[in-house]
């Protein structure tokens, strides 16, 4: 309290400041502030809730009319002006099918790595550096990496192996972080419960931490998938495909993807009609924004039913 | 017998585990390698200088000279964190400190939905409907300028800095504003003199999180800033940033050739810009924690 009220004085240099409201005045200036700072306050909020408010009213009203059956479960046609977007859609669960095998494997791995293993030292506090890193890494360098590295050097082509394999390093730090914090958040008693039944570590992640942990960890690979299907940067070069006649049939062709197909559909077909661009990006919107909510359910279940 | 395969399965495990740790690593180093194998070798074709400050960037004619492409990148940045950073703590002490529980609980979704939003579709609606009321705005020959771009990537940075700023404020402990309260400050005062300052290397942490996805960003930048790789003078010409470069440019060049490997230079730029801006902000936070 002591050093909390020194510290508040030192950041006090006015005098006027330092005083106590004696007269009314001053105490009314001082209301006066308040009101005016706080009306900015609420004003800066409702200046951010408008525009996102905006956006998704144009996508709904704008997009809703386009989205038929018809128009989720065709292939464009007359030179991508008509038809619609089947081979998008399944382009990118194909693509979030191997982001997902190859992502949530390894960075559920890091996770047990740094909530049952790790110690705090050097190596560790590198570990957390490098992922902080990897979740600042801009998706077109994952792009430029995924490129050199896989459809390159490694030679898997323009392919959804090479674009999986990009995606799922993009979205490794999403699924260690929130697979740590459910890790984290399992009672350390289990842990110690079931080692004096003679259980080893490995027994007792297994089969007590891990399954308690699971919904969080469920929680984080949604996100993943919300955020491999949406990107676009990293699949330019990796696997997007501006017209595909048919499915891809292996793991080394090419795919038509969702968020490439907007972007080509609202800047490189010239007189692409409106109906098209509004009902791909609502489809999209749909996609990403269902996957953060059912996150966001499980999350939300996962805390009101936890045992402990 | 039992006992001995369950100690050899939990030892293959550990080394299993400890290896997908220290992957994460492996993963940094290995861009790192990459981008400096792939994006080195421009300067067998130019000189450092003439790479990054030459004015000129006509990667068909051989010329890489990326200072417009640095200078795009940073005049949009700087347009975005001028409208981003004060709106964004705004909000966060909006959030934190002055806003009721129930519009709280109504804000806080709203700017994680924001988060979510693909680039792919902001940059959507900025080309359709931003640019237009731009152009029209300030009367302009085209509504895709740095300026559009600049809103654009503010809307895009605002849900990192609020929700960090938000954190560092709600982190601040009870004590302080208690304490202030009682010296008669009002609820403002206290708000201005001992919580955010309180909060100050959180707040700066978000700031730059903010700006680290700012420079970052692809494909919204490259729908609505124009692209033009000439040396900006104003805020309403297009410009065109090292993203937006290397994501227009990448699928048309021929491998291993001096366009390609300028390309992969411009990553490594970014890659090093990028890394730089979370060491710092990893380092506020650090700091932060250690004087709680």
């Amino acid at each position: 309290m002591v050093a909390a009220a020194s510290m508040a004085a030192r950041n006090r240099p006015q005098a006027e400041d330092l005083r106590l409201p004696v007269h009314g005045t001053a105490r009314m200036n001082n209301r006066t502030r308040e009101l005016i700072a706080f009306t900015f306050l609420r004003l800066s909020a409702l200046i951010v809730v408008l525009p996102i408010a905006l956006i998704i009213c144009l996508l709904v009203i704008q997009g809703a009319p386009a989205l038929s059956l018809k128009f989720l479960f065709s292939y464009p046609s007359e030179g991508m002006r008509a038809g619609g977007i089947f081979p998008a859609i399944v382009g990118t669960i194909y693509l979030v099918l191997g982001t997902i095998v190859f992502a949530v494997p390894l960075g559920v791995m890091a996770a047990v790595y740094l909530s049952e293993y790790a110690r705090p030292n050097a190596l560790t506090r590198l570990i957390r550096l490098s992922i902080v890193n990897l979740a600042g890494v801009p998706s077109i360098v994952y792009g430029l990496f995924g490129f050199g590295i896989f459809v390159l050097l490694l030679g898997f082509g323009v392919s959804l192996l090479a674009g999986s394999l990009t995606l799922a390093l993009l979205v490794l730090p999403v699924v260690i972080v929130a697979a740590e914090e459910a890790l984290l958040s399992v009672p350390q008693t289990f842990r110690e419960a079931s080692l004096a039944l003679g259980a080893t570590k490995w027994q007792t992640i297994r089969r007590v931490v891990l399954p308690n942990a699971l919904p969080g960890v469920i929680t984080g690979v949604v996100l993943a998938i919300a955020r491999a299907a949406g990107e676009t940067a990293p699949i330019l070069f990796t696997v997007a495909a501006f017209y595909l006649p048919r499915l891809p049939r292996s793991i080394f062709d090419q795919a038509m993807a969702l968020p490439y197909h907007l972007f080509i559909m609202s800047t490189q077909v010239p007189n692409a009609p409106p109906g098209i661009q509004w009902g791909t990006a609502l489809a999209l919107l749909i996609i990403v924004l269902g996957m953060n909510l059912i996150a966001a359910v499980i999350r939300a279940r996962f805390r009101r039913r936890r045992p402990w | 017998m039992a006992g001995d395969r369950r100690k050899i399965t939990d030892a293959v495990m550990e080394a299993v585990i400890r290896f997908s740790g220290i992957t994460t690593i492996v993963f940094v180093v290995l861009i790192f390698v990459l981008l400096l194998r792939n994006g080195l070798p421009v300067f067998r074709y130019t000189s450092v200088p003439k790479f990054l400050f030459g004015r000129d960037w006509l990667p068909l004619s051989g010329v890489f000279g990326i200072l417009p492409l640095i200078l795009g990148s940073l005049l949009v940045t700087a347009g975005a964190v001028v409208i981003a950073v004060p709106l964004g703590v705004a909000v966060a002490v909006y959030i934190a400190e002055v806003a009721p529980p129930r519009v709280k609980e109504f804000l806080k979704p709203i700017v994680e939905t924001l988060a979510a939003i693909p680039s792919v579709v902001i940059g959507f609606i900025g080309l359709l409907v931003l640019a237009p009321v731009v152009q029209r705005l300030f009367s302009l020959p085209t509504g895709l300028t740095a300026f559009t771009g600049s809103v654009v990537l503010a809307l895009m940075a605002l849900p990192t800095i609020t929700s960090i700023a938000e954190d560092a404020i709600t982190a601040v402990p009870r004590d302080y504003r208690a304490a202030s309260l009682a010296l008669g400050a009002t609820r403002w005062q206290t708000i201005r003199m001992a919580v955010v300052p309180a909060a100050r290397s959180g707040i700066f942490s978000g700031a730059m999180l903010g700006i680290g996805r700012v420079i970052g960003e692809t494909m919204a930048v490259l729908m609505v800033t124009g692209n033009a790789a000439v040396v900006p003078t104003t805020i309403f010409e297009p410009v065109r940033t090292m993203t937006a470069t290397i994501a227009a440019e990448m699928g048309e060049t021929v491998q291993y050739s001096p366009h390609y490997f300028a390309l992969f230079a411009i990553g490594l730029v970014l890659f090093v810009i990028t890394f730089a801006i979370n060491l710092l902000a990893d380092l506020a936070v650090r700091r932060s924690m250690a004087s709680r």
